[in-house]
């Protein structure tokens, strides 16, 4: 069996591909050409290497985090420390790359989709260091949770628009980015912010934080000797788990382990939790898991995570997932609070919640695999954003 | 076998004018007011109507029919109810199709759907978010069923392009005017006019026109040049805003009269 998977087609076995209005077929034809063609130039290559180098502040460092190994069975851990990135998590990555691109397609404006603000901030980020015009599209209802976020994109010289159809979240910002696109396709390039959507988003999104796992992979060996036993990642769309996954695919002695969030409890039928809880279907652009009704109506999704909170999951995860390569598992709302909140308390390092996930997903496999094993988590953001939700949660006074 | 469209079109085209092709979601204002919507319609001279499912994420559609999806979605419209406001309006006489994104046809099952289309007297599926490369399975079953795979074109589309989708195509072409969304506008772009004359240089089927068309001029002038004009937001807006059922119906109905006059004036 292979298991590196194969998207020439922009297909990942069943999933993947492209789902769209044939307005949109030119200008993904174009993307698809400007990504092959950039990522066999050395010209492109280097400024992208350069501005991670300079700006980004790559390669991100690991930590080995003892004091908090000891909740989870002894096993060793160490953390990719993508938190310590410019804007505070890995979706400078994929933005620094895309907004390279445009500026090659000869695009002067981007449009970005966000729940939580933090791929609208990174978006808006990399649109005023290249001096494109922004406009970033984000639920109604997440501009209130979120309004910390709206001021830093203003402040960026980014237009927020708030979304007032549908459940007035993330899905329903996707769809409002989508109708932009439709309009302006012309002068304007659609900067996603996950491994979902059309065919070439989810490879080339892939491409530009795989980076992620190429810098880990060789940290871990130069630390402890050998590769660890597992990888693991929290995964909502799924762009930092496949970039934290990607060099390992090869390693086939290396677990990969997605964790989605579970909300209140995959049972409840409030969560976030697609390929636990959902089946295969088409939403935004791609065959994937889904989470949807007996009628392939989309069902909105719950979790404390705003950054997790999306009914769809990137295609590759979903083909990882049917070719048994990589595992994935539910963490609850709860779970994930007391990994942040432990985190915090034993390391000195506040974890966005999104990544409280996979650190609750530590948690319980380190206990499974025992005190021998090394154990390696993508830490994709701080908790800087989450500071109120938080405090909310554990009931700290404002 | 030829499906009632395509029967539609020969006449439309010994007559010499183009046809008036009509759409409204199932489910709305409500199942029985959609029926009552379909027969003022029909009754009003439109040739032929799309029933669209409603869904929860139209991408390629504008305020207005997101708004009356959302109404249908609410009262828990499903394939069900398209298939019986599909059969109301065969009922009624006039070639009819569905409009639908497609991941309602997967989940319901490609060849259950395409049988259904076929049993309830549809003659074919507009398909906007499905591309011809990921078709194989739908083109397969249309073409068991004998009914019409009618795919949309864009004026982004190249020329090279537009051959391979129409390639694919029966019933008619649906060439959206304008690069947008769905939703009434004050002129219809130059860019129509060019996409059908590009398509009628690659293709003998039948072209419509869709995307913003809501007055009697408009359809006028849209029939000068297609073979149907595809008329939707301007009859759900009327819809949406009447002050009562009656009041909307009333009005859809004269609406499609002036537009069953404008798709004659064209030639």
């Amino acid at each position: 069996m292979s298991t590196q998977t194969n998207d020439f087609d922009g297909h990942f076995g069943e999933y993947g591909g492209r789902f769209v209005p044939e307005a949109l077929i030119g200008a993904l034809n174009e993307l698809e050409d400007a990504h092959i063609s950039s990522q066999k130039d050395p010209v492109f290559l280097a400024q992208l290497a350069e501005l991670h180098r300079t700006y980004t502040g790559r390669p991100s460092i690991i930590t080995e985090v003892p004091r908090f190994a000891e909740h989870a069975g002894g096993a060793r851990i160490i953390l990719k420390r993508e938190d310590l990135n410019h804007t505070g998590s890995h979706k400078i990555n994929n933005v620094l790359g895309q907004a390279l691109l445009t500026k090659r397609m000869g695009k002067k404006r981007i449009i970005a989709e966000t729940g939580a603000g933090q791929h609208g901030v990174a978006a808006a980020t990399a649109a005023a260091l290249m001096g494109l015009e922004c406009v970033v599209y984000m639920g109604e209802e997440d501009t209130r949770r979120q309004s910390l976020n709206v001021a830093r994109m203003k402040l960026l010289g980014a237009e927020v628009v708030p979304v007032t159809s549908g459940s007035r979240t993330l899905k329903d910002a996707i769809n409002e980015a989508m109708r932009d696109w439709v309009t302006n396709v012309a002068d304007t390039h659609y900067l996603l912010g996950t491994v979902a959507g059309p065919h070439p988003f989810p490879s080339m999104v892939r491409d530009f934080h795989k980076i992620i796992g190429e810098e880990a992979r060789q940290q871990v060996l130069a630390l402890t000797g050998k590769l660890p036993d597992a990888v693991l990642a929290c995964i909502g769309g799924g762009s930092n788990a496949i970039g934290i996954f990607h060099a390992f695919i090869p390693d086939s002695d290396v677990r990969l382990i997605g964790f989605e969030a579970g909300g209140d409890g995959v049972e409840t039928g409030r969560h976030a939790a697609t390929i636990t809880g959902g089946s295969p279907g088409v939403l935004h652009g791609t065959r994937s898991y889904v989470l949807q009704d007996a009628n392939g109506q989309t069902i909105e999704s719950h979790s404390i995570s705003a950054g997790l909170d999306y009914p769809g999951v990137g295609p590759e995860h979903a083909y990882l997932h049917d070719i048994g390569r990589a595992e994935y598992r539910a963490i609850n709302d709860d779970q994930a609070m007391e990994a942040f909140a432990l985190l915090c308390k034993t390391e000195g390092i506040i974890p966005a919640i999104e990544s409280a996930h996979a650190l609750a997903g530590a948690m319980i496999i380190g206990k499974e695999v025992g005190p021998d094993a090394t154990l390696l988590i993508n830490l994709s953001g701080r908790g800087d954003k989450d500071v109120q939700t938080a405090a909310e949660y554990f009931g700290i006074p404002l | 076998m030829s499906t009632s469209l395509e029967q539609l079109f020969a006449k439309t085209k010994a007559e010499n004018r183009a046809a008036l092709i009509a759409y409204i979601p199932a489910g709305f204002p409500t199942i029985d007011g959609c029926n009552k919507a379909i027969k003022a319609l029909a009754a009003a001279g439109v040739d032929a109507i799309e029933i669209g499912f409603p869904y929860s994420d139209p991408v390629m559609d504008g305020p207005t029919i997101q708004e009356a999806a959302d109404i249908s979605l609410k009262a828990g419209t499903n394939a069900h109810d398209v298939f019986a406001a599909l059969k109301t309006a065969s009922e009624c006489g006039v070639a009819c199709v569905v409009m639908t994104y497609w991941n309602p046809i997967e989940k319901f099952g490609v060849e259950k759907f395409a049988q259904a289309i076929a049993d309830n007297g549809g003659s074919g599926v507009i398909t906007p978010d499905l591309p011809i490369e990921e078709s194989k399975q739908w083109l397969e079953a249309t073409k068991k069923y004998a009914i019409n795979p009618i795919y949309v074109v864009a004026p982004s589309s190249s020329s090279e392009r537009i051959a391979q989708v129409t390639a694919k195509t029966g019933g008619f072409v649906y060439a959206a005017s304008v690069m947008g969304v769905t939703g009434a506008r004050s002129s219809i772009s130059v860019d129509a006019r060019d996409l059908v004359s590009r398509i009628r240089s690659t293709s003998q089927l039948p072209v419509s026109v869709g995307l913003g068309v809501s007055t009697r001029e408009q359809a006028r002038e849209v029939a000068g040049y297609a073979d149907g004009v595809i008329v939707g937001s301007a009859f759900i807006k009327l819809l949406l805003n009447a002050e009562s059922e009656q009041k909307g119906l009333d009005a859809v109905s004269a609406l499609a009269k002036d537009l069953a006059a404008g798709v004659r004036e064209g030639r």
